[in-house]
């Protein structure tokens, strides 16, 4: 085991993993974080806490995870290298591992212009695969990034995201070998809507083999309204909506209704799907629906391992 | 080329406010050419403070004059007679040439007329575009010749991000994505293998990151 974390376990052990995440407060509420865990504890394998989500300021990831852990929730802590150089990065990461954090999914993080400080310096020091370089040296060797020992383990699962829809769509491919070659052991994809593009997507990852050397998680969001598929399909760099389904939710009597049944459904074709070995379902703002989802797309319960 | 744009006309009346006998310096190489703070700006900036303060009441005595570059000890010094006259020189030059002038002149007030904004290139008449941040230890060999740190918002140096969509950036459909660009040129070169070799850390220790910056060429040396 590299980390022994739960949902390495789970992973390793060739069951279909189910994670979701909690985006932490403006605020100083752990009460937030709490509410949201009880919500997602029995549906999840393990829970992402966002690091400043779209650029606006919350309460720090590393806080979040915490939180979640003493609620015996297991943590994903998300971190981004825009607001940490590689100083920052490394401290953090060895503050996290002393508190008992296991998986780490390692970001470039959205451009600081998109959030509530557009003002402020973005760090980029290092970018995301530069990163999970760094992440499999600390653990594997005990080093740092400039070579020189770390007292103490650095048990972590390395995580990353992976995006089928951003372009050049070839490079998409490339890009994950890419970041395998840096030492990723589980990718968590960008929300799906666009099946036909995910799937020629994972054929290429299959054709090079990349599924055997990856869990790939696949990532979904569901739909709480017209709006939501609307603005998604237009607005969002790097998320695809197919007309089909923003036509769909826009007949639909009750928009929500529809949004998890379009959901339920993505996971049921996900499922037969090779090479992918979990699901990732990002519900902002709507995590109570979450539970219900993954009962309807039969994996409930979750495996205790 | 170094690439500025003439400060707010507001702001540069407040900064002249105290000031009643004002040299205005332009530069004849960067500014000139990217037509911030050439002959032909110094000549419409005076014309505008003059007639600005004039219906203030309070009239300006401005001397125009353009050095060849303001970046430079033999053109810098061309002043030293006369600037003492000036209760303010306002420097049409880049921030270099300011910096150079208030180096040289300690006694003088010296002010900017210009926000330096980046080395860049004339993309067509009236479009300027950043290509270089001057990071002390170039990589355009591994990317095709174009520049991410320069040109990827975030400065990215293995490839695209996931919010890489139809070319642009994710922050803004008016703007290319560099790695997208990147991508296409090395496919043309046949090069795409070299997005495959993970690229290293970037040491920023020679950027400004490192501090401000020096070099010494011992036999150039007087
Ligand atoms: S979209 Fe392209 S240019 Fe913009 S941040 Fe991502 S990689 Fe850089």
């Amino acid at each position: 085991m590299k980390s022994g974390s739960n949902l390495e376990k789970i992973l390793e052990s060739g069951q279909f993993a189910v994670t979701s995440e909690c985006g932490p407060p403006k605020g100083t509420s752990a009460q937030v974080i709490k509410r949201k865990g009880e919500i997602l504890k029995s549906c999840c394998d393990a829970l992402n806490i966002t690091d400043n989500q779209t650029a606006i300021v919350r309460m720090s990831s590393l806080s979040g995870c915490v939180i979640l852990q003493n609620m015996n929730i297991e943590p994903v802590m998300q971190m981004v290298v825009r607001d940490r150089n590689r100083i920052a990065i490394q401290s953090d990461i060895l503050g996290a591992v002393a508190l008992g954090i296991r998986n780490l999914l390692c970001l470039s993080g959205d451009h600081q212009k998109f959030g509530n400080h557009p003002q402020s310096k973005g760090v980029y020091d290092i970018d995301s695969i530069q990163m999970i370089q760094a992440v499999k040296i600390m653990r594997d060797e005990k080093k740092f990034m400039n070579g020189e020992d770390i007292s103490g383990e650095v048990p972590l699962y390395i995580g990353a995201a992976a995006n089928p829809f951003a372009d050049p769509f070839e490079f998409r491919v490339r890009r994950l070998a890419k970041k395998i070659k840096a030492g990723v052991d589980f990718i968590q994809t960008q929300g799906i809507f666009d099946m036909d593009r995910f799937s020629r997507w994972m054929a290429m990852v299959r054709d090079e083999g990349l599924d055997e050397k990856v869990h790939i998680l696949a990532g979904i969001i569901p739909m709480k309204s017209v709006g939501m598929a609307r603005y998604m399909a237009k607005n969002v760099s790097g998320i695809r909506v197919p007309k089909e389904l923003v036509t769909r939710m826009e007949g639909a009597k009750d928009a929500k209704e529809e949004g998890i049944k379009i959901a339920v459904e993505i996971i049921e074709q996900i499922k037969e799907i090779e090479g992918v070995h979990g699901v990732h379902i990002m519900a902002v703002a709507w995590e109570d629906i979450v539970p219900r989802i993954v009962q309807e797309a039969g994996l409930m319960p979750r495996p205790i391992v | 080329m170094i690439i500025a744009e003439r400060k707010p006309l507001d702001e540069l009346m407040a900064m002249l406010d105290p000031f009643e006998k004002i040299l205005i310096v332009g530069c004849g190489m960067c500014m000139k050419a990217c037509s911030a703070g050439g002959n032909k700006e110094v000549e419409a900036l005076a014309a505008a403070v003059r007639s600005l303060r004039q219906e203030k009441g309070r009239p300006v005595s401005i001397t125009e004059k353009t050095l060849g570059m303001q970046c430079s000890p033999k053109h810098v010094l061309q002043l030293s007679d006369s600037i003492k006259e000036f209760d303010a020189v306002l420097s049409m030059g880049c921030g270099a040439g300011v910096n150079f002038l208030a180096d040289n002149y300690p006694q003088s007030v010296i002010l900017p007329a210009l926000n330096t904004k980046f080395i860049g290139v004339t993309v067509e008449d009236g479009v300027w575009s950043e290509r270089c941040i001057g990071c002390g230890d170039c990589i355009l060999d591994r990317t095709g010749g174009l520049c991410p740190i320069a040109r990827c918002s975030k400065s990215l140096l293995n490839g695209p991000c996931g919010g890489s969509m139809n070319g642009k950036c994710e922050i803004s459909r008016d703007l290319d994505c560099v790695w997208h660009l990147i991508y296409e040129r090395l496919k043309g070169l046949n090069q795409l293998y070299r997005l495959d070799e993970l690229f290293p850390y970037k040491d920023w220790s020679t950027s400004s990151h490192g501090g401000p910056r020096k070099i010494i060429r011992e036999d150039l040396k007087a």
